[in-house]
């Protein structure tokens, strides 16, 4: 079968430059990661009846603020329910659906606002959107990590540093785009949708055209795996993807990344009034957006840097020094806002989103060690669904004790005070998960009967697209 | 399949799909690095 899905297609040559894949990962991420712009698009959709200023008609911010909402649950679905069948026909099937429903996702949606039908929106954007994005997000991780056995956490931190990129390049780029399109009679989304969902779609279909696959037993020149106990968390075994629901491991590790997203998320959502309330009068609007573009960089940066220091420090010490300094810096808010020393919170909130960033990195080496490589990408969609938990939990807890503190007259200066402690507890309660993590207990490894049986059928799978 | 594998091989074409990813990212942090300045003024 040499078909284009085909895995003999995609099965690298032995003389593969390995530093192709990086990029063709990028491509896709660097694309999906758009989705954390999408917020740009909410003004000029609320008036795309009346152009200039909102009417009755339009859509309203509530109303809007579901596709976006919509497409993060979907993600963890899609990355949940998708990692298996990823495993079994490999990323490039994977990263093409993928392209086809995130760029396909725009089309939906422009269509949706050219007739201005909130449900296509919903559709387009939100479920085949997030299902893209879902698909994207986990299907090069796991190659990544294949052909990257003596840097993992540099792999795949390079990978997810562009989903936090990606942001950065779609924000401007759909300004822009409205901007060249908008007229009397337009507010040019429709326009700009089409233009990125073709972008998308192109740029992610080159990623799943680039992406290859180690042949079996293939390792980087002079490189030989370690061998002997150097780090008993490093296994050279493989935990299926449905074995490692029934680990202990699984769910400590899926609570040490929900309970650092959450931490992480609820102030990255209330970054600008957060300084804005901290220091009023001396912050102003237009540096608190300098604030919270401040803080996508070091989310950004910390994808690559803790995920590739990990490669040093061990995976388990790195999410210790998330815990240990995100405990001493969450504590020091308070008194850094207290003093009015903008400069401090600054640097306090920076290091706590770099290691926001980190955690979601440096997650997959952190089962890749644990499990194994061969179900990573599953298991790790797997563990996704804790970033959709703390997707909710995060800007829950940090706006509902505010507003409760503003309510029983705390100044609104102090009002995340009680807020910053109780994410420290947070990050205590994570703490400990990390600690409890232990190597995983050799009943739940594969053996090499099941190994090459499962290698069989999705073989047989992919020759089947 | 030699020709897969000097493809796959060549370095410039490893630049050039670097370049290819960097420059737009470059271009992305260089906007949101002058939003970040208004911080410092």
């Amino acid at each position: 079968m040499s078909g284009f899905f085909s895995r003999e297609r995609i099965v690298a040559p032995n003389n593969y430059n390995r530093w192709l894949v990086p990029p063709a990962a990028l491509a896709v991420h660097l694309c999906i990661g758009q989705a954390y712009a999408f917020s740009v698009f909410n003004g000029p959709l609320s008036k795309v009846i009346g152009i200039t200023e909102s009417t009755p008609d339009d859509w309203k911010l509530t109303t809007l603020g579901w596709i976006f909402s919509l497409a993060i649950f979907c993600l963890g679905l899609a990355a949940a329910f998708g990692g298996k069948w990823l495993e079994k026909v490999g990323p490039r099937v994977t990263m093409f659906v993928a392209a086809c429903c995130f760029g396909g996702g725009f089309l939906i949606s422009a269509i949706g606002v050219q007739l201005h039908q909130i449900w296509l929106l919903y559709l387009g954007y939100g479920v085949l959107g997030g299902i893209g994005l879902g698909l994207g997000y986990v299907s090069p991780v796991s190659t990544l990590i294949k052909w990257f056995p003596d840097r993992r956490g540099m792999a795949t931190g390079m990978a997810i540093m562009g989903f936090g990129g990606g942001a950065m390049i779609g924000a401007p780029l759909s300004v822009f785009l409205m901007d060249m399109f908008k007229s009397a009679t337009s507010v040019g989304v429709t326009q700009t949708f089409v233009v990125m969902g073709v972008l998308y779609f192109i740029s992610m279909m080159i990623g799943a055209l680039a992406i290859r696959v180690p042949a079996e037993g293939w390792k980087p020149a002079g490189w030989n795996p370690p061998v002997g106990k150097v780090n008993k968390l490093i296994t050279n075994n493989h935990v299926h993807i449905d074995q490692a629901l029934k680990t202990p491991q699984f769910y400590l590790l899926w609570l040490a990344l929900c309970l650092n997203v959450t931490a992480g998320i609820g102030v990255l959502g209330q970054a600008s009034l957060m300084i804005q309330e901290s220091f009023k009068g001396s912050v102003t609007v237009a540096a608190a957006a300098g604030f919270v573009g401040l803080m996508s960089l070091f989310n950004m940066g910390g994808r690559f840097l803790w995920s590739s220091a990990s490669d040093w420090l061990g995976r388990k010490n790195t999410y210790m020094i998330y815990f240990l300094l995100g405990i001493a810096m969450y504590s020091s808010v308070p008194a850094a806002s207290q003093s009015g020393n903008v400069a401090m919170f600054v640097t306090f909130y920076c290091i706590i989103i770099s290691m926001y960033g980190g955690g979601f990195s440096t997650i997959p080496a952190y089962l890749a060690d644990i499990f194994g490589t061969k179900f990573v990408g599953g298991i790790h969609g797997r563990l996704l669904t804790a970033w959709s938990a703390a997707g909710v939990f995060g800007p829950v807890l940090v706006n509902y004790i505010r507003e409760y503190q503003v309510a029983h007259g705390v100044a609104k200066a102090d009002a995340y005070t009680d807020t910053m402690y109780i994410m420290a507890v947070l990050l205590v309660v994570g703490l400990i998960c990390n600690l409890l993590v232990r190597p995983v207990h050799a009943k739940h490894h594969m053996s090499q009967k099941e190994i090459d049986s499962f290698d069989a059928s999705g073989a047989r799978l992919a020759d089947a697209h | 399949m030699t020709t897969q594998t000097h493809i796959s091989h060549n370095p410039l074409l490893v630049a050039v799909f670097w370049l290819y990813v960097a420059v737009p990212l470059a271009w992305g942090v260089w906007s949101t690095l002058q939003k970040a300045l208004a911080l410092f003024h």
